[in-house]
């Protein structure tokens, strides 16, 4: 079996590679473009960041189909950085002195990409980010890009308090990983409650090694808050809503979720099943049709059959458009100032609003995108142990932004849950 | 934020957690316990126990404590087998064997991470079952069942095996070897192979537990990272060896980070168990219930 | 043993003017980068030796003094922007203090328990960091490094070269204390501690001596980390793998000679690098785990035994 798809891969590349050869025969005298970048292929970011990397592997594929960029081929150069922020200086040196590569890509996460930013900005690079929070504000480089939908730092929070106080909520409990984004979520969320005029009822910070939460959950439920923001990570949002499944959290909430990481994981999501219903989080993709652009579909057909092979996340709704989408824009910044030279590149990202299959982006001066793509939805009629199901509309609904709103918020969150 | 209440949950809940602890830890508490093999890859065996049950489950719809069953007897003869390396290995040479043995284990655990990488994927599994998701009322008060499996298999497996050490003539060799290896040589008893045999209880008992583990919570390759700590702090503070001190003592670790996760700030619970272990080692070396010097 | 002794001195001499040499000749700055890792791993396996190779004691808690020595920079040049030498003194110090009450512990436990106890104090001084939001609490803190100071054209180079002065140091002390009675008198409190107290070597007092060294070491290498990331977070400063990567290197190097944990380390440390931007996956674990297996069982003295053991073998071959 396993022999006869290796053969099977090989015969289907000689013979792609044949039909490369004959057309293009330009395209393999000259050098590739390089792009370089680490990514998490192994501790608690692996996840995401094979799943990101298999968005940018999706894209490579389609411009040397195409064609390729300036008439060269794309290659990706990609090492693992454990997840630690201790890999990737070094790992960026090497991309940059010994590889030589024309253009960066930040890996995944915030923490890899913390200790990159001084040295990208001492060498004058353009760094495209992936999905890091508020990296750029300290070291102010500005050939940073950060593809990722958060948008100005307090949008998060304040997409989801809006709804919660639109919902009649005066009230709201705090429940945040110790770890470095829940925290950066819970900072935010603060100022905003505090500017809204909200009373914060419980506010503490889990250790990330929490093995049970049915006693944490007690003590918030004690507090019989209106809104309940929870920033967690994979690991613990399974386990925060079991136990809330388990114990409850009484009538009073009106609106629960807000920034949990890992409920846009297929495996995590397929696990919770029901236990989903009702909470509403965040999300930077979603199969509804308001979030369909030119080529979206397309590239989830290949990443679907691409993902089962891979190992990673079937359904790749978080990270793997925007790890395409950081291709396009390179590719649409390549084509239009037809060159590498980076500084001109930065200045067509800066300039212009770039078509990508996760819709128009535009960046502002910080290198974040100038208005928060991240969704607001709510799970709706999730059944137990179904992927296909999230493959559907309508099990997520949006409720913020207005101009994607696809239903309305179901109230309280007990009643949602049911 | 303090009330009775609260109070009560969480000690009820901290009793629960503390049992799925010593759960964990029973294994360790023989091999490291009791046979001085400093077991790092304990942890490791425990995550790799709980992803064949995850596959089993997956597959074939087995009810993960049967899944958990099901493998125990694998887990004796994968325990059998790691003994008789580390024996030729590091105590047939003698002298020494506590650094390179950690090494070796660590050098294992490594192994068993990436192969669990290998096959399944880095994403968090878990598994379903008709106790999994629901919770028992008493009251205001909820348990969640989970909880309650982890509770009766903790309390199952303390009473099994401090039977057999001390009824069974195996189980009295173990602790005899544990305590005098000679005196047991010169009764005409082969040591080796008593250590190999409570070397595979050790690991067999990894099997049931491991299923425990994702009854409990979802697993991921790397999780046997933070048990490393949790499970040796286990059964150090115990005192070595001991069956129901290892019970105890995980459940006064359980009570103490419950109370802390729920009334104080949560964010200190890990350095209060930890140092509720440096406290008693610095008081009592031996552990709680230790009778060794 | 006197010509030793020049030789030593004179190896440390050419090491130094040769890394400085390199700081002025080599433009590209990977070789900086990855060199300060890998030079980095040999303060620390030659530091953990001392306690770990000389005195027995399994110290499991490497990355609470890395970590430490970490957050001792961060803190100092938050507060007061002080320079790099002054945070790696202060580090030096603080790991110092810390390895005194970690020798105190040596006085009610030994063995597997001393162990033991080393990750306890790992995670409850993780913790407090964590909670500590001064300096950047779990979220991590972003730092910005002063310009360069003469003679060096880049910080990194600088940083290198610190390092490398770190490395002759702690290499120094650790070959000092094999030569002198403080190591023959761990190497007997190693042996049989109650033997060597009834013969009267102070064992207390060597080992919490041991410690300091030990842990001032530690502690001073984590210190320019902060620096070379200008950037630091707890779950990266006291990571797991500190510790267990400085146990393999001395192990593989072996703990019988000074020279062992600087071959470990340079062996293990290289093959972590070459890794990282080759096969650079999940295999990269594997390999440690591979090597860590393979290395304890088939040269248990590590390379240093091994070296020896041919030696002795041919030896023994021309009598």
């Amino acid at each position: 079996m396993e022999r006869r798809t290796l053969l099977g891969g090989t015969i289907t590349a000689a013979v792609l590679g044949l039909t490369f050869g004959l057309t293009s025969a330009a395209f393999a005298q000259q050098p590739p473009i390089k792009i370089g970048m680490s990514m998490a292929q192994t501790g608690g970011l692996a996840g995401g960041g094979k799943a990101s990397q298999l968005g940018i592997e999706v894209w490579r594929d389609d411009v040397n189909a195409r064609g390729g960029l300036l008439g060269r081929k794309v290659e990706l150069i990609v090492y693992d950085d454990k997840s630690s922020a201790s890999e990737t200086p070094a790992i960026y040196s090497k991309l940059l002195d010994v590889d030589k590569v024309d253009i960066l890509f930040a890996p995944y996460a915030t923490v890899p990409t913390a200790p990159l930013m001084p040295l990208v900005k001492q060498r004058g690079m353009l760094l495209m980010g992936n999905f890091s929070f508020q990296v750029n504000s300290k070291v102010g480089h500005d050939m940073w890009f950060n593809n990722a939908p958060w948008g100005p730092a307090d949008s998060w929070a304040s997409s989801f308090l809006d709804l919660g106080q639109k919902a009649g909520g005066k009230t709201i409990a705090l429940l945040a990983a110790d770890q470095e984004f829940a925290q950066n979520l819970a900072k935010t969320a603060r100022e905003v409650a505090t500017k809204l005029g909200m009373k914060i009822v419980f506010d503490q910070a889990y250790p990330p090694s929490t093995v049970e939460f049915s006693g944490i959950l007690r003590a918030l439920k004690a507090a019989k808050p209106d809104i309940v923001y929870v920033a967690s990570y994979p690991p613990d949002s399974a386990g925060i809503l079991r136990g809330v499944n388990e114990i409850g959290i009484g009538d009073n909430v009106k609106l629960f979720g807000g920034g949990m990481v890992g409920l846009q994981f297929g495996a995590v999501m397929e696990n919770l099943g029901s236990l989903l219903n009702g909470v509403v989080n965040y999300n930077t993709w979603l199969p509804e049709p308001s979030m369909y652009h030119e080529g979206t579909k397309a590239f989830f057909e290949t990443y679907t059959k691409r993902a089962v092979e891979a190992k990673v996340d079937p359904l790749g709704y978080y990270l793997a458009p925007y790890g395409y989408a950081s291709g396009q824009m390179i590719e649409q910044a390549i084509k239009a100032v037809g060159s590498l030279d980076q500084k001109a590149l930065a200045k067509y990202l800066r300039e212009n609003t770039h078509k990508t299959i996760v819709g128009p982006i535009t960046f502002a001066a910080d290198g974040e995108w100038k208005e928060s793509g991240v969704v607001q939805a709510q799970f709706r009629g999730i059944a137990d142990k179904n992927m296909e199901q999230f493959r559907s509309s309508g099990k997520q609904v949006v409720l913020f932004p207005d101009k994607m709103k696809s239903g309305t918020l179901v109230t309280p969150f007990e009643a949602a849950r049911k | 934020m303090f009330s009775f209440e609260l109070l009560l949950d969480a000690v009820v809940i901290g009793v629960l957690l503390g049992c799925f602890y010593a759960a964990v830890s029973l294994g360790l508490s023989i091999s490291f316990g009791l046979l001085d093999v400093p077991h790092v890859a304990h942890p490791a065996f425990l995550v790799l126990a709980a992803y064949a049950v995850f596959f089993l489950n997956e597959h074939y719809g087995i009810d993960p404590l049967v899944a958990g069953l099901l493998i125990t007897p694998l887990f004796f003869l994968f325990g059998l087998l790691a003994y008789r390396l580390y024996y030729e290995t590091f105590e047939k040479r003698g002298s020494d064997a506590g650094v390179r043995g950690i090494a070796f284990f660590f050098g294992i655990a490594f192994i068993i991470e990436v192969l669990i990488i290998l096959q399944f994927g880095v994403d968090q599994r878990s598994v379903t079952a008709t106790y999994v998701g629901k919770a028992w009322r008493i009251g205001d008060m909820r348990i969640p069942f989970r909880l309650i499996v982890a509770f009766m298999v903790a309390a199952a497996l303390t009473i099994l095996l401090t039977l057999y050490l001390s009824r069974t003539f195996m189980g009295r060799a173990i602790r005899a070897v544990a305590q005098d290896q000679e005196a047991l040589r010169l009764m005409g008893a082969d040591p080796i192979r008593i250590k190999q045999w409570a070397f595979g209880i050790a690991t067999a008992v990894l099997g049931i537990t491991g299923a425990l583990l994702i009854i409990v919570a979802p697993v991921e390759p790397t999780l046997d990272r933070t048990y490393i700590g949790r499970t040796f702090c286990v059964v150090v503070m115990a005192g070595l060896g001991s069956m129901s001190g290892t019970l105890v003592a995980a459940i006064i670790l359980g009570i103490a980070e419950t109370i802390v996760l729920t009334l104080f700030g949560a964010s200190w619970a890990p350095a209060i168990s930890f140092a509720m272990l440096l406290g008693v080692l610095a008081v009592r070396p031996q552990g709680l219930f230790g009778r060794r010097s | 043993m006197k010509r030793n002794g020049v030789f030593f001195w004179v190896g440390a001499a050419v090491f130094l003017i040769a890394i400085a040499l390199m700081t002025k000749l080599i433009t590209n700055e990977y070789p900086f980068f990855a060199g300060y890792v890998i030079l980095q791993f040999i303060v620390l396996a030659v530091a953990w030796s001392i306690l770990g190779g000389h005195a027995g004691y399994v110290n499991f808690g490497t990355s609470a003094f890395f970590g430490m020595g970490v957050y001792t920079a961060v803190f100092l040049f938050k507060v007061a922007g002080a320079p790099l030498l002054v945070q790696i003194a202060a580090a030096a110090a603080v790991g110092a203090l810390m390895g005194f009450a970690l020798g105190l512990l040596t006085l009610r436990m030994q063995g597997i328990f001393f162990s033991i106890a080393t990750i306890a104090l790992t995670i409850v001084i993780e913790t407090s960091i964590t909670n500590w939001r001064y300096v950047g609490g779990a979220a991590g803190i972003q730092l910005q490094r002063p310009p360069v100071t003469w003679p060096f054209s880049g910080y990194v180079q600088m940083l290198f070269f610190v390092q490398a002065v770190l490395v002759v140091l702690a290499v120094v002390v650790s070959r000092y204390i094999q030569n002198s009675w403080i190591g023959r008198g761990l190497q007997a409190l190693r042996d049989d501690e109650l033997a060597a107290e009834c013969t009267g070597v102070p064992t207390l007092r060597l080992k919490v001596l041991a410690c300091v060294v030990s842990g001032a070491l530690m502690c001073a290498a984590g210190a320019p980390a902060a620096m070379y990331l200008q950037y630091a977070d707890p779950s990266s400063a006291f990571n797991l793998n500190y510790s267990v990567s400085t146990l393999a290197m001395s192990l593989i190097g072996g703990t019988a000679h000074w020279a062992g944990p600087i071959v470990g380390a340079i062996l293990l440390g290289t093959t972590q690098q070459l890794l990282t931007v080759t096969i650079s996956s999940e295999v990269n674990v594997l390999v440690l785990g591979v090597m860590l297996v393979l290395f304890v069982v088939a040269a248990p003295e590590g390379l240093i035994g091994l070296l020896r053991r041919v030696r002795d073998k041919r030896r023994e071959g021309k009598q």
